[in-house]
């Protein structure tokens, strides 16, 4: 087959941005008084800039197919050495075009797409001369694989994000990447670049890891590395050099076999802790793997397409592909509802109310993210040195580990600061509470600080619960307060949500939205309702588990349960880590505000009553194998109508959807989107769910309790027609 | 090796302790040319090679270029580099020896700085690091040149005292380099166009043959470029040569500066895009650090003239420099000399009695076949006459000289380490020279 047989498929997506093969012809430098020959040297361009990555969509890869069977044809000639593959600046190529392998439709277009993959990419594996890529930066997934079926590869010293991360978009590397690499880099490396990165926060490999993994063959530093690259070609096809491969392996040996299946092994246990298996890509990867140590590549490929038009097709992949590219690479970055910028009001010196623990994450994070002078307070000196103190203290873990410098650590250092008076506060532009939660509390603060601070001063809340409409009812300027709320760990968590209530401004909303992006955290508009979107959703959810729980349902059914939606921990674990009082705190301000839907656990309160901070004993939880102690059980009682795994999951998954088409019809954001950007950003709710109204369009779960389905077909599903 | 005798006028001053005022005793210490490069030279404009690459680009890979030729060298023991620029504003702006250090990799403990004398820039980047290390402020340093002429036209943003006019303290025709070729053309009647596009074919002929023989290529750096539509390349050759040119395809050229004129874009540099440097040392680091000398510095000298005919700046220098180095001009083996135009180059052949085919001038042609990327030719020419040194033992003494823009000119002269004498006390040929 050609690449030019694929036309059907090229000609669905005239819309593609293609990303050209150029070629130019180089004289190879001379290696002992003699030039090798000819290098002909492809580079992928899109002609765009920087911020628009190189993608594979049908068009380009037809394109590159035909340039690269000309070059197979001149090499027959006689008339070049060799062949390279490198990229536009910062990019080898991104991978394949996502949103065209999106919107494929049918399982034959699937097909089609993989085998043009593999089309291609054997012939510049079996082009009659060796052939190079030169990786000169970010090169993922199919970018990475041009580079994996190239003879010989070279990587910047500046290279970033180089990946297969396949399984986390709901794929397989199964453009060659599946089989190559393990024979390259050994099973147990090659899991860790198919397998565990990508489930782990989608991490990436610099130049330098992949070249010590043995990825690429030689290194060299960017400011000349195109010229390197082909200058240790020449060296390579004259015979000068002869890459030593040292993680590669032959799986036809009986060690390396062992080896092989020890690595697919412990690939299952990672997957089944990281996934809970609940979307099918990982455990395809593995499968195929595990099987291709005794195929050919050619037999290899064949399993590689079909189990791509089958990954193609399932829902967890289309919901990934929403959740990555239409949530957190767009939405995020332009969050719906964020008035102009251009209304945002400098802020150069930011006050905390408190210094406790959650107001010192604040300061820390505000004085290192805004490099502004943040000054707290609270009642006493000794709190307000205790606050003070933690921040220093994290500034020098940072120093110790080497993120930040010596002198950005002192800088940081003197930036914060503490008093027991308000009049601190006198001239800060922004002032932030994370006081107790209780209104009165709260709305005594904010009077005091009003009576120090300008009228054009922020007042903001890190209330998770309370009602910022209510707190702002008797301050002389309301218009200028607004919900801030952070999730725990406040340094790692990326969301925050941005609470408007009914008289905020659009100049203070603005400036809360620069806040954010300054913070560098992903902000979502919400309206002022209790518990706004993240704490609702995990409470209406835990609430659902507890509740099952009290009637009598089994502690390790109850908590299992929800395991086919690959959470990423359990209800009761997620109890004892947000703290059983805090959980309960919030549960029943959302049972006053919304009655039994929120249903208070009695059990729960004597739990917290006797200090208990955790249903499971914490280290049996680490050990794998959760139990009640004797004297917790002791505490509690139960129903007699216990509920199976499956009553649970359905009862949690329509409890969500009818908690979110309520919250859709409040308006509490602009729309299903913005629920499942917060979910994914905020409660780390994985991708092939979509967050969580793919999830519960595609088990039914929305159409069963609001006769509708939250998401138009084709935008994490299959498209209509 | 720090100490030379020779019988040159101050080529080895050396004080004695006993004189020295202040702290120690101080030694004039001897200046080596370890080793030059450059990129090949590009045609300036939106058709040439370097259009869409940055001018510091191209400085960075000549000095990386010389790190990886020279790895017995530590890059924590440059003490300095010097880079120069006619146009020091965008890609040529922001202290650009300084930058092109950081850019290239070097340690931040390596100092740098930008420097101009017009076409002699890298000329005079290579004698005032030259003078730190012969006064002992540096032991190596690396010192070159760069011109974007695509990027930075002649002349940009420049902005010529009025008083030049009013005063007329220099003919504003002077400011233009073609208009002063063609001075030169009448003030020596003798050196007629005929003559200049004679000299000029034969620049062609003997770059072509350099290139034949491989004499240009060894000390040129890749240099990978990508231009939209195109994808990257790998240029390794200059672009301006022109080889086969004839006279009578010169002859049919306009002459631009002046209707019925002499100088034409055949007989002439054209505008270029290019960068060199070369790494110096003091004799002793050298040897330190194992590093091979290509060149010894005898004497260098700059000297002013006329703006208006500045092609008649390398007469007036060449005799200065002569004179420092205690030499006469038949001591000079061969001449490097840049072919800003083939008047100026034939004006000083005649001035020394030196015909213009003579085989000790410019025996790789010159500027008018390979570019003239102003500040960066002054180390193109060292690069050449060590690499002529390397292959004619017999010579002991090269000159490399210039002219320079507002009427000045540039010379220095080397010696040749592979010849017999070198190290030795040397005599001058010059006829009533007190030897």
């Amino acid at each position: 087959m050609s690449a030019a047989d694929f036309h059907k498929l090229a000609e669905l997506f005239p819309n593609e941005t293609v990303t050209h093969s150029y070629v130019q012809d180089i004289q190879l430098p001379a290696v002992n008084g003699t030039s090798p020959g000819t290098f002909a040297l492809v580079t992928l361009d899109n002609g765009l800039d920087h911020s628009k990555p190189t993608t594979l969509g049908p068009n380009t890869l037809m394109e590159l197919g035909t340039v690269l069977e000309g070059l197979k044809e001149r090499a027959a000639r006689g008339e070049i050495a060799g062949v390279g593959v490198t990229g536009k600046p910062y990019f080898l190529v991104a991978g394949a075009d996502l949103s065209t392998v999106k919107s494929v439709s049918g399982r034959e277009q699937g097909l089609w797409m993989a085998q043009l993959g593999h089309d291609v990419y054997s012939t510049l594996a079996n082009l009659g001369v060796p052939s190079f890529a030169f990786i000169n930066g970010l090169a993922l997934g199919g970018g990475l694989e041009i580079a994996l079926q190239s003879t010989y590869r070279t990587v910047s010293t500046a290279a970033g994000a180089l990946a297969l991360p396949e399984s986390f978009i709901g794929l397989i590397p199964g453009w060659g990447g599946v089989y190559i690499l393990p024979r390259l880099i050994g099973p147990e490396n090659a899991l860790k670049v198919m397998i565990e990165n990508p489930l782990s926060n989608n991490r990436t490999l610099t130049g330098p890891q992949a070249f010590k993994l043995g990825v690429a063959d030689a290194m060299f530093e960017p400011a000349d590395f195109v010229e390197q690259s082909v200058a240790w070609a020449a060296q390579v096809i004259a015979g000068a050099v002869t890459p030593e491969r040292a993680n590669a392996v032959d799986p036809a040996d009986p060690g390396v076999a062992a080896r092989w299946a020890g690595a697919i092994a412990a690939g299952r246990t990672f997957v089944a802790a990281k996934t809970s298996n609940a979307s099918p890509a990982p455990a395809k990867v593995l499968e195929v793997m595990e099987a291709n140590r005794t195929l050919t590549q050619a037999q290899s490929a064949e399993l590689e397409c079909e189990t791509l038009a089958d990954l193609m097709q399932t829902d967890e992949f289309r919901s990934t592909v929403y959740a990555f590219l239409d949530l957190v690479q767009r939405r995020s970055k332009r969050p719906a509802g964020a008035p102009d910028r251009k209304l945002a009001r400098p802020v150069t010196r930011i006050g905390v109310v408190g210094a406790g623990l959650m107001a010192s994450q604040l300061a820390l994070l505000f004085a290192r993210q805004l490099k502004v002078p943040v000054v707290m307070t609270d009642i006493d000196q000794a709190r307000v040195d205790k606050g003070v103190g933690y921040v220093h203290a994290e500034v020098d873990k940072l120093l110790q580990k080497g993120r930040i410098s010596p002198d950005a650590a002192n800088r940081t250092r003197a930036l914060v600061t503490g008093s027991v008076s308000k009049e601190a506060f006198a001239d800060a532009d922004f002032v932030i509470e994370a006081v107790f939660e209780e209104l009165n509390v709260k709305k005594q603060v904010f009077k005091e600080v009003e009576a120090i601070v300008s009228p054009e001063c922020i007042l903001a809340t890190n209330t998770s619960s309370l009602s910022v409409t209510a707190m702002a009812e008797d301050l002389e300027h309301p218009e200028r307060l607004v919900g801030f709320h952070f999730f725990n760990p406040v340094a790692v968590m990326p969301l925050l949500e941005i609470v408007r209530a009914p008289k905020t401004d659009d100049a203070v909303l603005a400036t809360a939205f620069e806040l954010a992006k300054g913070l560098k955290k992903s902000a979502v508009l919400v309206k002022d309702a209790p518990a706004f979107v993240v704490n609702r959703l995990l409470l209406r959810l835990m609430g659902e588990v507890t509740a099952a729980f009290d009637e009598g349902t089994p502690a390790d059914v109850a908590d299992n349960a929800l395991r086919p939606m690959g959470l990423p921990m359990t209800p009761f674990v997620l109890g004892a880590m947000v703290g059983l009082p805090v959980a309960q705190h919030v549960q029943e301000s959302l049972h006053t505000a919304f009655g039994d839907r929120f249903p208070v656990s009695q059990n729960l309160q004597k739990l917290i009553d006797n200090g208990v901070k955790s249903i499971w004993d914490p280290a049996s939880v680490t050990a794998g194998k959760p139990v009640i102690p004797a004297e917790t059980l002791a505490l509690m009682s139960f129903g007699d109508s216990p509920s199976t795994a499956e009553e649970v999951l359905r009862r949690t998954q329509d409890a969500l959807a009818e908690e979110i088409g309520l919250m859709l019809d409040e308006g509490v954001v602009a729309g299903p989107e913005d629920i499942d950007l917060c979910m994914i950003l905020g409660a780390g709710w994985p991708m092939f769910l979509g967050g969580i109204t793919p999830y519960l369009d595609r088990v039914g779960a929305s159409q069963r309790v609001t006769g509708r389905k939250f998401l138009a077909p084709g935008v994490a599903s299959e498209p209509a027609g | 090796m720090s100490e030379r005798p020779s019988s040159g006028s101050n080529s080895s001053a050396t004080p004695s302790s006993a004189s020295a005022s202040i702290g120690r005793a101080r030694t004039v210490r001897e200046v080596v040319f370890v080793d030059g490069v450059r990129t090949p030279f590009g045609r300036a404009g939106e058709k040439g090679i370097y259009a869409g690459t940055r001018a510091d680009d191209l400085v960075v890979k000549c000095i990386r270029e010389l790190m990886r030729r020279n790895p017995s060298l530590p890059a924590d023991r440059i003490d300095e580099v010097a880079i120069a620029a006619t146009t020091q504003t965008g890609d040529q702006g922001l202290t650009i020896g300084r930058t092109a250090a950081l850019l290239a990799g070097l340690p931040r403990t390596v100092p740098g700085f930008a420097i101009d004398r017009m076409c002699a820039g890298a000329m005079t980047a290579v004698t005032t690091t030259a003078s730190g290390i012969g006064f002992g402020a540096y032991d190596v340093v690396i010192a070159g040149g760069v011109e974007h002429m695509g990027n930075h036209p002649m002349g940009a943003g420049a902005d010529p005292n009025p008083r030049f006019m009013s005063e007329r303290i220099v003919d504003p025709a002077a400011l233009n380099m073609g208009n002063t070729a063609e001075n030169l053309h009448d003030r020596f009647p003798a050196i007629t166009k005929d003559r200049a596009d004679a000299y000029a074919v034969a620049s062609q002929d003997k770059l072509a043959a350099a290139y034949a023989k491989d004499q240009i290529q060894p000390d040129l750096v890749p240099v990978a470029t990508m231009k939209p539509g195109q994808g990257w390349t790998v240029n390794t050759v200059d672009e301006p040569p022109r080889p086969g040119t004839s006279v009578e395809d010169l002859a049919a050229l306009r002459t631009p500066f002046r209707a019925h004129g002499r100088v034409t874009a055949g007989n002439a540099a054209g505008l270029n895009d290019g960068a060199t440097a070369a790494l110096l040392a003091s004799a002793d680091a050298a040897e330190e650090l194992g590093l091979p000398v290509k060149m010894r510095l005898v004497s260098y000298a700059f000297a002013g003239v006329e703006p208006e005919v500045m092609g008649i700046g390398p007469v007036p220098a060449t005799e200065k420099a002569l004179k420092n180095a205690g030499l006469g001009i038949e001591d000079i083996g061969l001449f490097e000399i840049n072919e800003a135009f083939a008047v100026q180059v034939l004006s000083f052949l005649d001035h020394f009695g030196i015909a213009d085919d003579d085989p000790r001038v410019n025996r790789y042609g010159g500027a008018i076949a390979v570019g003239h990327p102003l500040a960066s030719s002054g180390v193109r020419l060292m690069n050449q006459l060590a690499r002529q040194f390397e292959e004619d033992p017999t010579v002991r003494f090269g000159m490399t000289t210039m002219c320079i823009g507002l009427g000045m000119g540039a010379t220095v002269i080397w010696e040749n380490p592979n010849h017999a004498d070198y190290g030795t006390e040397y005599t001058t040929n010059k006829t009533g020279a007190a030897a």
